[in-house]
């Protein structure tokens, strides 16, 4: 009835302790389930297991037409709702040969910008609740909040935009939108050394994450792990410098590296990019150009006969979408390259011979959300 | 008239042992203890509960519990009610003995080591001379109820927490002695009426030098582990292992544990008050001044409660700013730094109470 | 020197957890920084601000005369990814005799609508808005299913 005792004073290879993290737990964010196999405190294997909240998204998308299917990326990855319909919009633009107005480009970019901001934001928060400090959760949903309240008053949602369509955007910006942004910009900048004053600088918060969960630039290529988790182990992988699309290649920013490879690495590439994309809201808030907000396009879209493929950078990573078109008006096949999955499958790699506490501090660096990777 | 608990305790005292034989006078007495502590350990946990509730929430930019009674001042009443009407639970596959005696052991520890507690002058239910030995020795068998609780649960994540909790609280002891010895060794006593009386001319923290001011911090971070609050809640560990030894605990049996919690934090932070900030002793600066007789006026209970919460509004201050620490870190700053930095720090006093150095 | 290093590292630990003591200490004595919104009491005394855009909930608005907007065309069912619309049509005889397409229900599935704006993108004659109600919850199930014309509603003239 014991054995569990028996196997944490015996420690045979044989008799390691297995527990259960997630579908339901508090450092998962969501229904993730982690089958971790423990020497005392020690982890010696991990297995993440999949689809519990699986929706099938990617075969919901075959019977939606080119309009419809948009709205569905919003409920991937739900932090960056604005940037996975860009993807969409992007690939089925490139589909229709259509050229769409600068308006719209500044626009897009704009609440792609806002959205990775948020988006880090509430990591911010949540990588230090998983340390276990429970107040900068709320220091960050204060920010946050003005973002969401600014996607709202153009977009009509706060998490599930549904902004960005085929074409260009839905609607115009509100009248108040640039003043918003600006006051949330003023007010960002005040707060962010209190954010490093609270976590970045404490001594705790420094021990938990140097050195921990390290992740190799060579694996951090072999998993194909994207986005700021592999900026951290030195591989540049920002799509939005390597392949811009949109303005990216006109404006000025830095692609963030760091070579520790560790949650302090992570922590610090995220932090910077905060400021990165602050910089690139300033460089376009004053120069929104007047214009249409969409492309003349046919009501009912139909893309030629082909393969078409698009990737943008979420605040996650490097996310891909790949349509196969028969020349109808719903798409054959379609694909979505997460980045949750392909940093989910390096965890292993990271956690391997941490304690449990380092396991929760990785999984907090590593910013997954799990409706991401699950589809 | 200075006000004072003294008399009433002595009255009491005087009019029922004229009545009675001592025997019956005793038992009278000792029930009327046990009906004062049981209302202090309710009124304690309503009252710490909301306080860190609060505290929480405006460090958290929130308003916290709002809505039952005047500023949800009656909001723990209102969750306590809920706790005592849930259904005492308990899982199939545990040792039902063990899973229902440990919440017991935990909270009656905490009621035991109240009893040398001296609330006012005279207002102390038990002045034994080994007094601070005896709360160190008593706050330590906690640790037995909740490695029962771990063990007994047959859950893997309150086994975890149990044994983090067991080995924590061994290794926190050492400095939290060490710096309680430091006071004993500069009063000469460990019977706490004689270390309160020691500072009538001053608090040990005010004259004892640097020796004192360094254990009172060693003492205050070893309290907090002690008590398994964050940083330090190991046992906890909420993001690790979702609510550690109580895993598998609800309902009322819930509710002992965290009531034990509160009141074991109110026991350190009364007894760090008592040794390092004069306990009942109002502010006094020499002997004889106009400012001691003035201070004189402000009641003892005062002083004692007063200085108590402003301890525990420090140990929930910590909770709410800083990151939890790892195991092994944790058991790193006991050993590495703490222990260490004690030793010296008692190295210093003795030298001091020596010397006669102190004022 | 070790000594010194390891006297500097605990002061530099101090002094950085000082810090962040002190910024929770700030908030603690600054109740004005509270951003907590009180929800029910705010609807009452009007601190409740929703976008105007917010979508909430598709409604077809009827003026005085009872009159919408809608002319039965089905694109609204045709954008919808869901399959929360659906138009049920009848055939009005007009005064000259003629038989015209009208509505005679517009059934809307609230529980299965994702506010995604595309029916309201889709309207040709602006008939059906989004609107800023979204206080939904209903004790039964087939309260979330909506007839949006109203009773004896018509088309408003001019609407084709």
């Amino acid at each position: 009835m014991y054995r569990e005792s028996q196997i944490i004073r015996n420690n045979t290879p044989d008799n390691y302790m297995v527990i259960n993290v997630g579908p339901q737990h508090p450092s998962t964010h969501g229904v993730l389930h982690f089958v971790i196999t423990l020497n005392g405190e020690t982890v010696v294997k991990l297995e993440p297991h999949l689809g519990y909240i699986h929706r099938s998204i990617e075969k919901m998308c075959e019977s939606l037409n080119y309009r419809q299917f948009v709205y569905v990326t919003s409920r991937m990855d739900y932090l960056s709702s604005h940037i996975n319909n860009h993807a969409c919009a992007l690939c089925v633009e490139q589909g229709l040969q259509v050229e769409i107005p600068e308006r719209a480009q500044v626009i897009r970019v704009l609440m792609d910008e806002l959205t990775r901001l948020a988006s880090h934001l509430l990591w911010w928060g949540s990588m230090a609740m998983d340390i276990g400090a429970l107040t900068p959760f709320f220091h960050a949903f204060r920010e946050r909040e003005m973002i969401t309240e600014i996607f709202e008053e153009t977009c009509g949602a706060r998490l599930t935009m549904n902004y960005i369509c085929p074409g260009g955007v839905m609607a115009d910006l509100h009248p108040d939108f640039q003043a918003k942004v600006k006051a949330f910009l003023k007010q960002l900048k005040e707060k962010l050394p209190e954010y490093h004053e609270l976590v970045t600088g404490n001594i705790i918060f420094q021990n938990r994450t140097k050195g921990i969960g390290i992740l190799s630039k060579k694996d951090a290529i072999s998993f194909g792990v994207s986005g700021p988790t592999a900026r951290a182990s030195g591989v540049s992988c920002d799509v939005r410098k390597r392949y811009p699309y949109e303005l990216y290649d006109k404006l000025e920013f830095k692609e963030v590296l760091e070579d520790g490879g560790d949650c302090w690495a992570r922590y610090l590439v995220r932090m910077e990019e905060i400021n990165q994309s602050v910089a690139i809201v300033e460089q376009l808030i004053d120069h929104i150009p007047e214009g249409d907000i969409q492309a003349k396009t046919k009501a009912v879209l139909k893309l030629p006969k082909g393969e078409f493929y698009s990737r943008v950078e979420t605040a996650r990573g490097d996310l891909g979408v790949y349509i196969v078109s028969e020349g109808g008006t719903t798409p054959y096949r379609i694909k979505f390259r997460s980045p949750g999955f392909s940093n989910l499958s390096a965890m292993e790699t990271m956690c391997k011979g941490g304690k449990i506490g380092d396991f929760v501090a990785v999984m907090g660096s590593v910013d997954l959300v799990i409706p991401d990777i699950d589809r | 008239m200075k006000f004072s608990l003294e008399y009433i305790t002595k009255s009491v005292d005087g009019w029922l042992n004229a009545t009675f034989n001592p025997t019956i006078a005793f038992l009278i007495e000792s029930v009327i203890v046990m009906v004062l502590v049981i209302a202090l350990f309710a009124f304690l946990g309503l009252v710490l509960v909301i306080m860190e509730r609060k505290v929480a929430a405006f460090m958290q930019i929130r308003l916290g519990p709002n809505r039952v009674g005047p500023k949800g001042m009656f909001q723990t009443v209102a969750d306590t009610l809920k706790l005592i009407v849930k259904e005492g639970f308990t899982p199939n596959n545990v040792d039902k003995f063990l899973f229902n005696l440990a919440p017991f052991i935990v909270m009656i520890t905490a009621m035991v080591a109240m009893a040398p507690l001296p609330f006012a002058n005279g207002f102390q239910i038990w002045d034994v001379n080994i007094g601070i030995l005896f709360i160190t020795a008593i706050t330590s068998v906690s640790v037995i109820g909740i490695l029962m609780a771990g063990w007994s649960s047959n859950n893997k994540y309150s086994l975890l927490g149990a044994m983090r909790s067991g080995a924590q609280i061994v290794s926190y002891e050492l400095s939290a002695g060490l710096s309680i010895l430091v006071i004993v060794m500069l009063s000469g006593s460990l019977r706490i009426s004689d270390i309160v009386a020691a500072q009538a001319d001053g608090w040990w923290i005010f004259k004892g030098h640097i020796p004192v001011l360094i254990s009172f911090v060693i003492f205050i971070i070893a309290a907090t582990a002690e008590t398994n609050r964050a940083p330090f809640d190991m046992a906890e560990a909420e993001s690790e292992l979702t609510a550690g030894f109580h895993t598998e605990y609800s309902g009322m049996k819930f509710a002992l544990f965290f009531l034990a919690e509160y009141v074991n934090i109110f026991i350190v932070c009364a007894v760090g008050a008592t040794l390092f900030l004069g306990g009942w002793m109002p502010l006094h600066f020499g002997t004889g001044t106009a400012f001691n007789t003035v201070m004189d006026y402000i009641p003892g209970i005062v002083w004692f409660f007063g200085k108590t919460f402003l301890l525990i509004f420090i140990i929930m201050w910590f909770r709410w700013t800083f990151p939890r620490l790892r195991i092994d870190q944790l058991l790193n700053l006991e050993w590495k730094y703490l222990l260490p930095i004690c030793l010296v720090n008692l190295l210093l006093a003795t030298i001091i109470a020596i010397a006669g150095w102190h004022f | 020197m070790f000594i010194v290093d390891y006297i500097k590292e605990v002061f530099g630990a101090i002094k950085s957890l000082g810090t962040g003591m002190r910024r929770t200490f700030w908030y603690f004595v600054h109740p004005k920084e509270i951003i907590t919104e009180q929800y029910p009491e705010n609807k009452e005394n009007g601190q409740l601000i929703l976008a105007e855009r917010f979508r909430g909930e598709v409604v077809m608005p009827h003026d005085e005369n009872n009159e919408h907007a809608c002319t039965g065309c089905t694109a609204c069912e045709l954008a919808c990814p869901n399959g929360t619309i659906k138009i049920v049509t009848k055939f009005d005889i007009t005064p000259e005799g003629k038989k015209k397409k009208a509505i005679d229900q517009f059934v809307y599935r609230l529980e299965m609508c994702t506010m995604c704006n595309l029916c309201v993108e889709a309207c040709p004659s602006d008939a059906i808005i989004m609107t800023n109600d979204f206080e939904h919850s209903v004790y039964d199930r087939n309260e979330l299913t909506k007839i949006l014309n109203k009773p004896g509603s018509k088309i408003r003239d001019g609407i084709e």
